[in-house]
């Protein structure tokens, strides 16, 4: 039935339309990602004078919040270079429920694309994540003169010991995000309910208190404290800047920070990899319902 | 599950025994569920959008969707386009798919015209050296002048609409999808974009084309294809298509000609 001219053969296989390979499709559109990530980032600052220095201005002031209450004003129970302790904390609690607070009402936010446009869903709660990860840089940038001011040294395995906090945070976060961005288009009273556990993660993470006294309270059980991968991400991360920047740090690592460290660490990232895994066969069951519950 | 090898090399469509329902919610919170329980009314209902939907198309074929609102044509090009998966039977495709089924929908409002541009075009699947290399092409169609740098929440419906039409437009797709497209714009860009679809159907892509407007159908397409109450009413040739859905009668007076063809009587 074509007349001459108006045929045009396509060498691509016949295949469903819908993307269905989930984590894997992101990761094949980087470029689009990247985009994502930086329109999110752009928007933020999007008409506002200070712009991107607010990125500055926000862990500064929750520092000096955290050292003046607790350091200067109750002041007991704290520990040597105390603000650097809460600061290590900071970052990864920030990171996480960045990540997960952002990740869990992303597609519902991003609901204009998510109803009209074939792209595989997973991109937004990703993209989230990316979004938190840059947000570390600023923070990182304050946190590393601070400590170098202290006389800290960077040491390999503390550096390692970064990485993998990060990576468990980045890991941990995604899969959350993923599990409850589907879940709040169903119900939005998940993005209520994650907000408010979020609340509780600074509380159980030694950020506020040292991880001694999670020693000394709960005895053998401090054991079962270090499941939680968090909680394992800030000690890691301590590890990284904070012992380096006490007066002993060997006298410090000796006393704070628990022996197997790096092995509950590894443990943590692996957990968290494996509930990635469980997030994606939650999300891929939500997705077909998602566009049409989006309204 | 259909097996692609099943069809010929020069198939570019396929809806095989396609279903899909959507749930209709009355009660969303707890409460209004619970009271509703209690009243023994349905806590929730279902509508069939389309209905055990059948028909392939070849590569290069032009085909009209028609159908009452309501009748399940979006649906349809949202299940072709990938947005949707259907509840049974399967949606084959070959190539690269666009379409105006959303133009400006990856839009953010408050990026300026420019980063929108190369959102969009990532979003329907063009690289970044693609994009630039069709970006002034991209800004020439959309005729939008120096709002190009302004954030597009300032722009009028018309404008956006048009920088939308324009980046969809310039993708290098082989199924070209076109929902309710000429709905906002002004005359002149009306015609500019048929004629920028002849020009898609010309260069032999497939082009699915939603409308109302008979006299643009039996312009575009050589086949038509009439949805009603989500099942094909009618599979066949552009003017008893045209007839089976009676558009044709109001379509008498002879200065209503180009408003028709233009979709603009709808």
């Amino acid at each position: 039935m074509t007349e001459a001219g108006r045929h045009r053969l396509v060498d691509a296989p016949l295949a469903p339309p819908a993307p269905a390979a989930g984590l894997l499709d992101v990761l094949g559109r980087r470029y689009l990602l990247k985009l994502l990530v930086r329109r999110e980032i752009s928007a933020r600052y999007q008409g506002s004078f200070l712009g991107f220095i607010w990125s500055y201005i926000n862990p500064l002031s929750q520092l000096f919040i955290f050292w003046f209450v607790f350091g200067y004003i109750i002041g007991r129970g704290t520990v040597d270079k105390y603000a650097v302790h809460v600061f290590c904390g900071l970052i990864v609690v920030h990171f996480f429920t960045e990540t997960f607070n952002a990740g869990t009402r992303s597609i519902v936010r991003n609901k204009a694309l998510v109803r009209k446009m074939a792209m595989p869903k997973e991109m937004f709660p990703v993209a989230s994540m990316l979004v938190s990860l840059y947000h570390v840089g600023p923070q990182l940038v304050i946190l590393t003169v601070v400590c170098l001011f202290c006389g800290w040294v960077p040491d390999p395995l503390g550096m390692l010991a970064f990485a993998l906090a990060l990576a468990i945070i980045a890991v941990l976060g995604t899969a959350l995000a993923l599990m409850f961005s589907a879940a709040n288009v169903f119900f939005r009273d998940f993005a209520s309910a994650v907000t408010i556990l979020t609340n509780f993660v600074r509380f159980g993470v030694p950020m506020i208190y040292p991880y001694t006294l999670v020693d000394q309270r709960f005895g053998r059980f401090a054991e079962l404290y270090l499941f939680n991968p968090i909680a394992d991400a800030v000690l890691l991360v301590q590890r990284a800047f904070w012992v380096g920047s006490t007066d002993d740090p060997d006298a410090t690592i000796a006393e704070q920070i628990p022996d197997d460290l790096l092995v509950y660490g590894v443990g943590a990232l692996l957990g968290s990899i494996v509930l990635l895994g469980v997030a994606q066969l939650v999300f891929t069951r939500l997705e077909n319902k998602i566009p049409e519950r989006l309204s | 599950m259909t097996d692609p090898a099943a069809y010929g090399a020069d198939t570019s469509i396929v809806v095989d025994h396609v279903s899909k329902d959507f749930t209709l919610r009355y009660h969303r919170t707890a409460k209004q569920m619970a009271v509703a329980m209690v009243k023994g009314r349905d806590i929730s209902d279902t509508f069939s959008a389309l209905d055990d939907v059948t028909f392939t198309v070849e590569q290069g074929e032009s085909i009209g969707l028609m159908g009452l609102n309501g009748s399940g044509k979006s649906t349809l090009l949202k299940l072709i386009n990938g947005v949707m998966k259907p509840d049974t039977g399967t949606v084959l495709t070959r190539g690269r798919i666009a379409g105006l089924i959303a133009t400006g929908a990856g839009f953010h409002p408050q990026l300026t015209g420019r980063e929108n541009v190369y959102l969009n075009a990532a979003i329907l699947g063009m690289t970044e050296a693609e994009t630039q290399r069709k970006f002034d092409s991209i800004v020439e169609f959309a005729d939008i002048g120096r709002f190009l740098e302004t954030p597009v929440g300032n722009y009028s419906s018309g404008m956006f609409a048009r920088l939308g039409f324009a980046v969809a437009i310039h993708v290098d797709s082989d199924i070209f999808l076109a929902d309710e497209v000429l709905a906002v714009g002004d005359r002149p860009f009306k015609r500019k974009c048929m004629e920028k679809m002849q020009e898609i159907r010309d260069s032999g892509r497939t082009l699915v084309y939603v409308s109302h407007a008979a006299g643009s159908v039996r312009k575009m397409c050589d086949r038509v294809i009439v949805l009603e109450k989500g099942r094909v009413g009618f599979d066949g040739p552009v003017d008893e298509g045209i007839r089976y859905v009676k558009y044709d009668e109001d379509n008498i007076k002879p200065e209503d000609q180009e408003d028709d063809e233009l979709g603009s009587d709808v």
